[in-house]
């Protein structure tokens, strides 16, 4: 078990409480309601019963043996994408939604970037039966029409945000708004393990099961552990949840992947690790995409769910200790990586997860074909099929009514891998 | 040249009145706009002037800070701008004091924020998003640079942290009237009464009460039991109003802060 966070929040010099003095007294109580239901079998059984008949867990540990033939490596897929609600985030979700009635709190809020979170939120909601305000950047919700809509329908209001930059880190500064303002009888349910403290503590309890169940698959499967475990870095919720269970295993090496962007040259990225500057960002003491005056400068990814210009404390920290690894994947090889994983194993992945796709196939060919690497594949790509229609061309039927373009006739930049 | 607002509020309370707290975002309209804005806003009665750093996430503030703090951002505002609008104003003799979202003065480097804040007559610095419990190294910047440190309290508070916040303070102590975001509101909170006798129990600062104040009244109203009257969207929301007509936008300053200027002194 990891000793961190200490008592006050903080992994080594990362995370804290950097919030309003107004929001203490609601920190420390959602802390001690925390650490009193994890210590209640009740809730955590509860819980338990919730994860495994409503959404779906313990998600298979898939071997991935045609993708392992073209890596170079043995690679086995977490398959979170087959989750209710399509990825790692449902068990969150859960654990904040069930946590908030617990305390006796009614209305829940949450932000959302592309919309995942908030349909997962909207989801535990529903099933929970708790009010639920969604706040989006207005950018997203033009953007992401259909998860705005799946929110509605789960009975969810959502709030368009048109400060700042009108993204997800607005939505974001507008829920805190929000929580300072109705904080007696509202619960925020963030979407990732960054933020004040408790929530990238408790966010990693609640999401940890990713690792402790590939934990005992590999057991299961192969006799040992593996050798190396990848997850991709936006927030960094998924990847916590995988690297928490293996920190104290040193034959486990963890590498996290961030969003390269258009290349990390060109400004255009959300790889905040390796950008590594230190700042204050909500809530936490992390790295943070920044200019010169310590202003927050807009990320870029493909990814929605991976446009972040923060990241989660405790990646700061495994990062700074060098206990993990780091590095970022453009999204050009992130796109031929989720053709590639379609095409092979015929697995559609959110492109997020694709960027840890992209990732282990380049760890295959360094650790070699003995190696076995875990992916966690934390989420679908149904909702990503705008982009990739837009990226691949896909869809476009020919004039003599044919089948349109693939993605191997399509993608023309990239690695190349996606050629079969 | 600087020195604690401290006196400020006592000498007011000498004088049987609060004290008159004014805010406005440096760089809003543009850096030498809101130079005249500030001192426009000593000329006319406010004892304590707030400048406010631009920031691009500010979660405790409402729409009209908040657009303020984006015209100036995409004006070209910098941290330098800031602490030169604070020299200026502070040349009128007038108690300055920054508000600032942490990370600018982290990225700035504490120590040499403080030691600049110093050397441009600043007096402090009112920090919104950073409590107490993180803030080792402002304190011993700001105690080595003789500066105010400004920390909040809020209706929220335990009695706990109430002691702990007002005894890590010097200057005075802000305490936030309501639990939510700056901005004007139809009347005076509730809240804030109760806590500020509550804050009396722990300390013998000067509390400043702020959040929500926008009118000669609600100032005497407040005045009653706070050291300071603390006032932002109200003299933002004059300058957004009169828009590009500058002249009637410092006018309508002028006119603000002579009504709550007599507002503190209705109080007693």
């Amino acid at each position: 078990m990891s000793a961190l966070p200490d008592e006050s929040g903080h992994f080594g010099r990362f995370g804290g409480r950097m919030m309003p003095e107004a929001l203490m007294a609601a920190l420390d109580e959602l802390t001690a309601a925390w650490q009193d239901a994890m210590a209640d079998p009740g809730f955590t059984g509860e819980l338990e019963r919730m994860l495994r008949e409503y959404a779906g867990t313990p998600s298979l540990l898939y071997d991935a043996t045609k993708l392992s033939e073209v890596a170079g490596a043995r690679i086995l897929l977490k398959r979170e994408d087959l989750n209710h609600t399509g990825a790692h985030k449902i068990r969150n979700v859960l654990g904040q939604a069930l946590l908030t009635k617990r305390m006796g709190k009614t209305r829940v809020i949450a932000e959302t970037g592309a919309g995942q979170h908030g349909v997962a939120t909207a989801t535990a909601c529903a099933y929970l039966g708790l009010d639920c305000v969604v706040y989006m950047g207005e950018v997203d919700t033009e953007r992401q029409a259909l998860n705005v809509a799946r929110m509605h329908l789960l009975g969810a209001e959502v709030v368009a945000v048109k400060s700042g930059s009108r993204t997800l880190k607005d939505a974001i500064n507008e829920a805190i708004r929000d929580w300072v303002t109705n904080v007696d009888h509202t619960a925020y349910v963030f979407g990732t393990a960054a933020g004040p403290h408790p929530f990238p503590a408790m966010v990693r309890d609640f999401v940890r099961g990713i690792g402790d169940e590939t934990r005992e698959q590999s057991m299961e499967l192969l006799g040992r552990l593996p050798d190396a475990v990848v997850a991709c870095v936006g927030g960094g919720s998924n990847a916590i949840g995988m690297f928490e269970t293996f920190i104290d295993e040193p034959s486990v090496r963890l590498y996290g992947f961030e969003a390269g962007g258009e290349g990390v040259d060109t400004l255009r990225h959300a790889a905040t690790i390796w950008q590594h500057d230190t700042g204050v960002l909500h809530g936490a003491r992390t790295y943070v995409l920044q200019d010169e005056d310590g202003q927050t400068v807009e990320s870029h990814s493909i990814s929605a769910g991976l446009d972040y210009p923060g990241v989660g404390p405790e990646h700061a920290w495994l990062a700074e200790t060098g206990r993990a690894e780091y590095r970022p994947i453009t999204d050009a090889r992130a796109m031929d990586a989720m053709a590639l994983l379609s095409r092979t194993e015929g697995i559609i992945p959110a492109i997020e997860s694709a960027h840890a796709v992209a990732g282990a196939m380049d760890l295959a060919e360094e650790l070699g074909p003995d190696a076995v690497i875990v992916v966690n594949l934390s989420g679908r790509g149904d909702k990503d099929m705008g982009t990739a229609i837009e990226w691949f061309g896909l869809g476009a039927t020919r004039p003599d009514g044919t089948a349109g373009a693939g993605p191997d006739e399509a993608a023309g930049e990239g690695s190349g891998e996606v050629q079969l | 040249m600087s020195g604690s607002t401290r006196p400020v509020f006592e000498a007011a309370r000498a004088e049987g009145r609060a004290a008159l707290v004014g805010y406005l975002p440096a760089g809003f309209p543009d850096v030498p706009g809101s130079v005249d804005a500030m001192r426009t806003m000593v000329e006319n009665g406010c004892d304590v002037i707030e400048v406010g750093l631009p920031y691009s996430d500010p979660v405790m503030d409402g729409p009209t800070i908040q657009r303020a703090a984006q015209t100036a951002l995409e004006g070209g505002v910098r941290t330098a701008d800031v602490l030169r609008t604070v020299e200026a104003v502070a040349a009128t003799g007038a108690k300055v004091v920054v508000m600032t979202y942490w990370n600018p003065v982290e990225r700035y480097g504490v120590e040499r924020f403080a030691a600049d804040l110093a050397s441009a007559g600043g007096s402090g610095l009112i920090t919104p998003d950073l409590v107490p419990d993180e803030a080792s190294e402002w304190v011993a910047a700001a105690d080595k640079h003789d500066l105010d440190k400004i920390f909040l309290v809020a209706p929220s508070s335990t009695d706990e942290r109430l002691a702990m916040t007002t005894a890590a303070c010097r200057g005075f102590v802000y305490a936030t009237a309501v639990m939510g975001v700056t901005g004007a509101r139809e009347s005076t909170s509730s809240l804030a009464e109760p806590l500020v006798a509550r804050v009396r129990e722990v300390t013998d600062l000067p509390i400043g009460v702020g959040l929500g104040v926008s009118t000669g009244d609600q100032a005497a109203d407040v005045g009653r039991y706070a050291d300071g009257v603390i006032v932002g969207s109200a003299f933002v929301r004059r300058l957004l109003d009169a828009g590009d007509d500058r002249r009637t936008g410092l006018e309508s300053l002028a006119a603000l802060t002579r009504e709550l200027a007599d507002g503190v002194r209705r109080a007693r």
